[in-house]
């Protein structure tokens, strides 16, 4: 395949970026796309020119590290991650822009590489049971149902990779900190800390700059992992819950 | 818990969603209220000083509408104070937009805002023109509203502002009804179908009532 | 750069021994070792630094372990997030002695099976110690809320997998790695946000300060403002992972990489059985010459796929049309009593040599099938469906064939490293003061760690071995003076680093970093890969030092070093590999045996089964550096097998 990319470069945080055009060739429709930018980027390489710098890790649609935005698609056209977006859905001949994550609270570092640390202080604020290590009783003492359990995992599998943010007109993160939220409120074990890291989480989300949901449901469908949007809804009721609990004590 | 609520995104939705159910409500209300015009001036100018002597005599005249008229105004601006304040938020969120430009989300979403500001501009058209009088076409009688909307409708930009507002109110409530039902935390999985099946009914119910009365008037079956 | 002569002439130093593993019964060894070793007062602890590199699951568990009991942990990785460490891709499940099923499941028959496993290349104590361990470990990530698979009584779901024959494998769908990382992850955050852990995301180390002979901490680059700087502690600790991509080619992370525990190799750690890596039996195909990373299909799969391949040579008939009398499934008619669930090294060179045999499926013949229509008649494509759905999907996505109706194809792949840094019964490597936890280490596995094993002994050692075991050195060691950067011995490793980067970029050569690594990935695929021969690992130990001068001579590196460079990084991470390759390759010749995932086509059995040599290779192979391309001496830790007898492994 032939191929006409518009790249966003940008040297550095506080530098001005544009798109840039390259032209590609002997694209086969078995690479990933990063296995496409690698060959952009031997190429640039050769010329002398800087490769184009973008996220990526594992290549296997799990660590969450790779995301650009493909044709104004988060991971582009189909439902998965960046790296697990194969080129067979692509044209010969086709034009593709592949922008940054673009939202107030993910700055761009370069290029394609954005800042996300916001999510790991969203996480540090409230998205863990504090269980040190070494006083956690025997595994089997507290049974969970299985369609708790199933909640749970299904919330769980959220690879913090951001899309949800880049697709969401708000540049909101509600779909991310419900995940987690839902993830640990429905277990058992989640309990005793129910209403402070509901309350917590959401109160640091806000803090990150991070817009407020409108429902526009973007986030749920750019989700690699397939978070359901109603994931918000019950987040929503997790923390209305937690208000009243809280003020009423 | 005011402080929370003040303070947080989900909480001004929450407010948002609870004043958007109040005007709702009344919205229901005022458009089944306003069919009694297809039964004729007695009845509706009679429903009309109903609504005046409404809670007597427990209530003095026209307490009943003056509380109404408050919990509306009150529910009117939280709203929109509310909806601002998220707005420069989601707005500050996104600074820089994606070059490739590609529709996102559906018509009703998309359009909350400025829908919500044409109905802000319509309403203050509406009170002035048909509670107060001061821009109505026409002699504004005072206790003859069957006449005033008459009029009203009798005239090309009342019938374009009208059919326009409510146009915009149907895709508002739409998205709005769900949307709040989504913030109180009512929306999950197998009622999701439920819910919005419901936003659409209640957009389509209003929109549909409120034109009739228009589109009444200009047909010559009211006048 | 050194003169590379003579690599091969490597020369025997003393013996090494573990000094720390208490003796007596081995059952009572941990917790007379934890009585034996010394505390730290809980309100001195705060005064001491901990640096932790990598936050995978070894690293992550001891960061957040270590400040929950008071510790100062400055804590590092390369990664924009802690979260993101490659233990997440691990699938399959993590195993623990709590016999649930009431299957005969034990401690002692995980040790018993963890040993044998290994191919009687680990130590004993160890291994128990493992096994001991591994019970607590699903009770910690439970009380974290780890999401483990649970059947509709509420309780957990367990699972069997390759090498054993017993339901000991706890799981949470196919992404077992990723929700026991997220477990520790958030107990990191937790100590992130409270103050105690320091964290350094985007930051790699490139370098070990040793002081005085003692680990004092590390030379680090922030890779966002290419700043080179020191940190120093009283303990490091690294959890850096293993170092599978020396091949180019494999299923660790694009970035993962050896260089924090080379250079630690460089400053005095000694490096154990590097020839010891394992093979996967269960990945992807590779599709072309683009291909960056190979894809694993958790072994999982082998529970209720059948594997086979056609019986005629050069069969190239569709799989559905190749009727049941003409296929082969020959890990079932060679291993009748273990059949598709035999370990990983026999079942992926069973797959070698079919393909070898010109019986290989798939463009190139290399793969053969893995196929489910069986287990689909048999329990019902919803049940293989909760079982394996998003592997399938994975599946699905990368080849765009469906394998519910096509049977995949699987070839083996790089996996994971059993060998790495030579560490006592305390996690303490011959550098007094550097620990190496997870699979940075060479402790459990012997030549062949069974599947579900490494999350087992990441975590083990994160959440329970070393926070017992590093009190014990802190306690006995304080140290009472202050060192900066004007230390000699830290201005000189400053600069080592500063000037390697300054040549990196100053080469502007005409190769990129990637063609190099992809050369070195290659040769030793092919010579040091699934099976080794004397005369293709001289070919490899002749050629690397060519493969280097051509290195310096002509990379390329574009860009500047004060910037974000992933072309340095990488080019960095390639001085590294190329050096290890090296020290691979001449283990793996100097072991003429064959073991595990160490196979010298000299050593095997009438059967063509690996054959072990007891008698001369009972040890482990504890390498010293000298210089680059310099022959290294070998310290030979002998093996002592009192419980478990050694014997030929069987799993027919």
């Amino acid at each position: 395949m032939r191929l006409t990319l518009r790249v966003w470069r940008q040297p550095d945080a506080d530098a001005p970026g544009a798109m840039v055009t390259y032209g590609i060739d002997g694209i086969s429709e078995d690479m990933s796309f990063l296995e496409m930018l690698d060959t952009l980027n031997e190429e640039l390489i050769l010329k002398g020119d800087e490769p184009v710098a973008f996220d990526h890790d594992c290549r296997e649609g799990i660590c969450g590290a790779c995301g650009v935005v493909i044709n104004g698609d988060a991971h582009g056209p189909e439902r998965t991650t960046t790296c697990q977006l194969h080129m067979r859905h692509f044209n010969d001949g086709d034009t593709i822009d592949v922008e940054p994550w673009r939202a107030g609270a993910f700055p761009v570092v370069k290029d394609l590489v954005v800042d996300r640390s916001a999510f790991d202080r969203i996480i540090g604020a409230g998205g863990y049971i504090t269980a040190p290590t070494g006083a956690a009783p025997e595994a089997h003492a507290t049974p969970v149902p299985k369609p708790d359990a199933d909640f749970a995992f299904e919330h769980a599998e959220c690879i913090g990779c951001g899309a949800c943010v880049a697709a969401c007109p708000n540049g909101s993160a509600m779909l991310f900190t419900s995940a987690k939220i839902n993830h640990l409120n429905v277990l058992p074990q989640g309990a005793p800390e129910r209403e402070t890291r509901v309350l917590d989480m959401v109160a640091t989300m806000d803090e990150e700059g991070f817009g407020g949901c409108t429902l526009a449901g973007e986030c749920a469908t750019a989700c690699p992992k397939g978070i359901p949007l109603p994931s918000i809804a019950a987040m929503n009721k997790e923390w209305l819950r937690a208000t009243r609990k809280v003020s009423r004590s | 818990m005011t402080r929370t609520l003040w303070g947080s995104t989900i909480g001004k939705k929450t407010i948002m969603a609870v004043s958007g159910l109040i005007m709702l409500g009344y919205l229901v209300v005022h458009m089944l209220g306003n069919l009694k015009i297809f039964f004729g001036p007695p009845e509706f100018n009679g429903y009309a000083h109903w609504l005046r002597t409404m809670g007597e005599p427990f209530l003095h005249y026209e307490w009943a509408l003056w509380i109404v008229r408050v919990v509306l105004v009150v529910a009117v601006v939280l709203h929109a104070v509310c909806a601002y304040q998220l707005s420069r938020r989601d707005l500050a969120a996104r600074p820089s937009k994606y070059v490739h430009k590609r529709a996102r989300a559906g018509y009703a979403t998309r359009t909350m805002r400025w829908g919500g500001i044409i109905l802000a501009l319509f309403i203050v058209w509406h009170v002035l023109d048909l509670t107060t009088g001061t821009v109505h076409s026409g002699g504004f009688q005072a206790g003859h509203p069957y006449q005033n909307v008459v009029d009203t409708f009798s005239t090309w930009y009342g019938n374009v502002i009208y059919l326009v507002a409510m146009l915009a109110l149907g895709l508002h409530v739409q998205h709005g009804f769900w949307s709040a039902a989504q913030t109180l935390g009512a929306g999950n999985a197998t009622r999701e179908r439920v819910l919005k099946g419901t936003a659409n009914l209640l957009a389509l119910a209003l929109t549909a009532g409120f034109i009739a009365v228009p589109v009444a008037v200009m047909t010559g079956v009211v006048s | 750069m050194n003169e590379p002569t003579n690599y091969a002439e490597y020369t025997v130093g003393e013996p090494i021994a573990d000094t720390k593993a208490p003796d007596g019964p081995v059952a009572e060894r941990w917790n007379r070792r934890r009585f034996e070793a010394k505390l730290v007062n809980p309100a001195n602890r705060r005064k001491h630094t901990v640096i932790v590199v990598g936050t995978g699951l070894a690293g992550g568990a001891a960061g957040a372990t270590l400040a929950e009991q008071g510790y100062h942990v400055v804590q590092f990785c390369y990664q924009d997030s802690p979260r993101r460490a490659h233990s997440i891709a691990a699938q399959g499940g993590i195993n623990a002695a709590k016999n649930y099923r009431n299957d005969g499941d034990s401690i002692q028959r995980l040790f018993y099976d963890t040993v044998k496993g290994g191919d009687f290349r680990a130590r004993e104590s160890n291994v128990h110690r493992l096994a001991e361990v591994s019970v607590e470990i699903i009770d910690q990530c439970v009380a974290q809320g780890v999401p483990f698979a649970r059947e509709y009584g509420g309780l957990l779901d367990t699972r069997s997998f390759g090498g054993v024959q017993v339901s000991r494998t706890f799981y949470a769908r196919g992404q077992t790695g990723q929700q026991l990382l997220l477990g520790a992850y958030q107990a990191l955050s937790r100590q992130i946000a409270a103050g105690a852990v320091e964290m350094h995301p985007r930051t790699e180390m490139l370098d070990l300060l040793v002081v005085d002979g003692r680990a004092r901490g590390i030379v680090a680059r922030d890779l966002i403002t290419g700043a080179v700087s020191t940190y120093f502690a009283d303990a490091v600790v690294l959890a850096s992972g293993g170092y599978g991509n020396v091949f180019y080619l494999s299923t660790n992370a694009k970035n993962s990489n050896a260089t924090a525990i080379w250079r630690a190799h460089r400053r005095g750690a000694h490096f154990a059985n590097p020839c010891f890596t394992q093979i996967h039996p269960t990945c992807i195909p590779r599709s072309g010459d683009h291909q960056s990373k190979l894809t694993l299909m958790s072994e999982s799969l082998r529970n209720d796929g059948r594997i086979w391949v056609p019986k005629a040579r050069g069969d190239r008939r569709p799989p559905a049309e190749i009727p049941e009398d003409e296929r082969d499934y020959y890990l079932e008619r060679i291993y009748p009593s273990f059949g598709n669930l035999v370990p990983r090294d026999i079942a992926s060179r069973a797959a070698k040599n079919v393909c070898d045999q010109g019986r290989g499926v798939g463009p190139g013949g290399q793969g053969v099938y893995l196929d489910f229509a069986d287990a689909i008649a048999r329990l019902g494509r919803k049940a293989v469906e909760e079982k394996y759905g998003n592997l399938f999907e994975m599946y699905e996505r990368i080849t765009a064939e469906n394998p519910y109706e096509v049977p995949m194809r699987i070839y083996p792949a790089i996996h994971y490293t059993m060998g790495g840094l030579w560490v006592d019964y305390d996690l303490q490597t011959t550098v007094p003061g550097l620990f190496a936890i997870g699979e940075a280490n060479f402790s459990d596995h012997g030549a062949n760690r069974l599947g579900a094993s490494a999350l087992m002994q990441g975590l083990a050692d994160g959440y329970f071995v070393l926070p017992s075991t590093i009190n014990d050195y802190l306690a006995r060691n304080p140290h009472h003076d202050e060192i900066d950067d004007s230390h000699p011995e830290v201005a000189e490793a400053v600069a080592d680093t500063e000037d390697r980067l300054r040549l990196l970029l100053a080469v502007d050569g005409d190769r990129t970093p990637d063609s190099f690594h992809k050369e070195i990935g290659e040769l030793l695929w092919e010579h040091c890969g699934m099976a080794r021969t004397d005369e293709g690992l001289r070919k490899v130990l002749d050629r690397i030092p060519q493969i280097r001068e051509e290195f310096w001579r002509r990379i390329k590196v574009p860009g500047t070093g004060e910037q974000l460079n992933q072309s340095l990084e990488k080019a960095n991470r390639i001085v590294d590999y190329l050096e290890l390759a090296e020290l691979m390759c001449l283990d793996a010749l100097h072991r003429a045996e064959s073991c595990g995932g160490h196979f010298r086509e000299e050593s095997q059995t009438e059967g063509g089964e690996a054959a072990r040599r007891d008698e001369e290779f009972s040890y482990a192979a504890a390498w010293e550096f000298t210089g680059t391309g310099m022959a290294p001496v070998l310290h030979k830790e002998d093996l002592v097998f009192e419980y478990v007898h050694p014997t030929q492994r069987s799993y027919a």
